[in-house]
């Protein structure tokens, strides 16, 4: 099984070179961190930042400076800014080529649940409707159960949608799993130590398995 | 050249009234109206429907408003981070439309380039598509969402001068820009206030025509919600 740092450094092997990435809150913000050397990539903060660079040390803090998850964070040499207009224009023109963001939920036809829990917890959807609605490739980083041990892999979402038909992949501590256009979450990867018959019993959505499957490597 | 100069926050707000329709500029804690916020809450006006990404955190930003029960509504993207928000929203005390971040962000900009719709792929398939006008174009599904309508804007720059122009720093343009075009009114609190010319004109962000009021505000806490350094 894999920690929250090891999904984020499987994930950071996804990233294109020169490509524009949006990193969702939680694990996702972690990939930043495993970006191989030789790798290109331009981080978008949708609330008006195209060159995120680290955190910053104690004296590089600047109030007027955050990412969209309202850390304090550096700009990178290169790096634009811009309004909230131009960002989400940006995204829905679709110049952000990756989406990396977490979920509750995913269903085996790409849809993706992760805002609301009726009753329970309303925080809003902030920028997600807007990047899975228009990201060229969306991937989602999230464990593959939830607290109860029920499978966050369904047939259908039961929670309040966040997009329809959007994720193409999903990275858990169990395995990576490629969505399929005409539905089913293709088992790509385990995790090292995981059998099949583990994935099987915590996927409650139409899991399609071919051939061997590998262990995942990280370099 | 027109002088928009006011001399202080409650002179800039002192024909806001009850039930009224603010934007608030500001992403979290960054970039937000602070010395309004503090009038407004001063001058303990109520029953507001107050348009801005998120509700600030309980003891600051928009949160101060909240605590005094000066909000009817909300129209915000998220609302995470502020616990007396959640306890009105939850006992019915507040009313709350929350839309997409991009959503908001469109509907100020369509308002303030005078167009009255914009359409969206977000929140197609959603709850937030429940009774929307959806067109397809080129194959894919979008929503009408229609401009906000607000009477009054209030946003807070870095610099600016007498005539309205503004010039911002930093993640803190975020809504601010966008608001300070959309609103029937817009007052605008800088940290520095110049004269014309001081400014350079090729660096404006928001040209003064958008811009009815303005004033160098003080004493900015410039409060930071999750300090984040590396090691």
């Amino acid at each position: 099984m894999l920690d929250k740092e090891a999904i984020a450094k499987r994930i950071a092997k996804e990233i294109q070179h020169n490509s524009y990435v949006n990193l969702g809150i939680g694990i996702p913000t972690l990939v930043a961190n495993y970006i191989p050397k030789n790798i290109a990539v331009c981080f978008q903060s949708e609330n008006g930042l195209l060159g995120m660079g680290p955190f910053p040390t104690e004296a590089e803090v600047d109030a007027d400076l955050i990412n969209a998850g309202k850390q304090t964070i550096t700009m990178l040499p290169g790096a634009a800014l811009f309004d909230s207009a131009m960002s989400f224009g940006m995204i829905h023109a679709q110049k952000i080529d990756l989406t990396i963001l977490g979920a509750m939920e995913v269903s085996e036809n790409g849809d993706i649940a992760n805002w609301k829990i009726p009753g329970k917890m309303v925080k809003g959807m902030g920028g997600a409707m807007d990047l899975v609605a228009s990201a060229k490739n969306i991937i989602v980083a999230m464990q593959h159960v939830n607290k109860d041990g029920e499978s966050k892999l369904l047939p259908n979402c039961t929670l309040p949608l966040t997009g329809i038909r959007c994720v193409k992949k999903i990275v858990t501590e169990l395995a990576v799993l490629a969505v399929l256009p005409e539905g089913g979450f293709k088992l790509l990867e385990r995790a090292p130590g995981v059998s099949v018959e583990t994935i099987k019993k915590a996927t409650l959505g139409k899991l399609i398995i071919e051939g061997e499957i590998p262990e995942m490597v990280f370099d | 050249m027109i002088n928009k100069k006011v001399a202080n926050a409650e002179e800039a707000i002192s024909d806001i009234k009850d039930g009224d329709t603010l934007m608030l500029g500001g992403f979290g804690l960054c970039g937000i109206p602070e010395n309004c916020i503090a009038a407004l809450v001063k001058k303990g006006i109520k029953n507001l429907t107050c348009i801005s990404n998120n509700a600030g955190v309980d003891d600051f930003g928009i949160g101060l408003m909240l605590q005094q029960k000066q909000v009817k509504k909300m129209v915000s993207s998220y609302v995470g981070e502020n616990a007396e928000f959640e306890r009105q929203l939850l006992s019915g005390e507040l009313d709350v439309e929350l839309i997409p971040q991009g959503t908001l962000a469109f509907r100020c900009m369509a308002a303030g380039y005078g167009m009255p719709a914009i359409f969206t792929p977000a929140g197609i398939g959603t709850e937030v598509a429940i009774g929307k006008e959806v067109r397809n174009f080129n194959g894919k599904d979008y929503l009408l969402e229609k401009a906000f309508e607000a009477n009054f804007a209030i946003v807070k720059a870095w610099k600016g001068d007498t005539a309205g122009n503004l010039i911002f720093k930093a993640t803190s343009r975020n809504f601010n820009t966008v608001m300070a075009m959309a609103g029937k009114i817009t007052i605008a609190e800088v940290e520095e206030l110049v004269a014309p010319g001081e400014l350079d004109p090729n660096q404006i962000h928001v040209p003064g025509v958008y811009i009815h009021r303005i004033f160098q505000g003080s004493d900015y806490e410039k409060r930071i919600e999750k300090k984040t350094v590396s090691k």
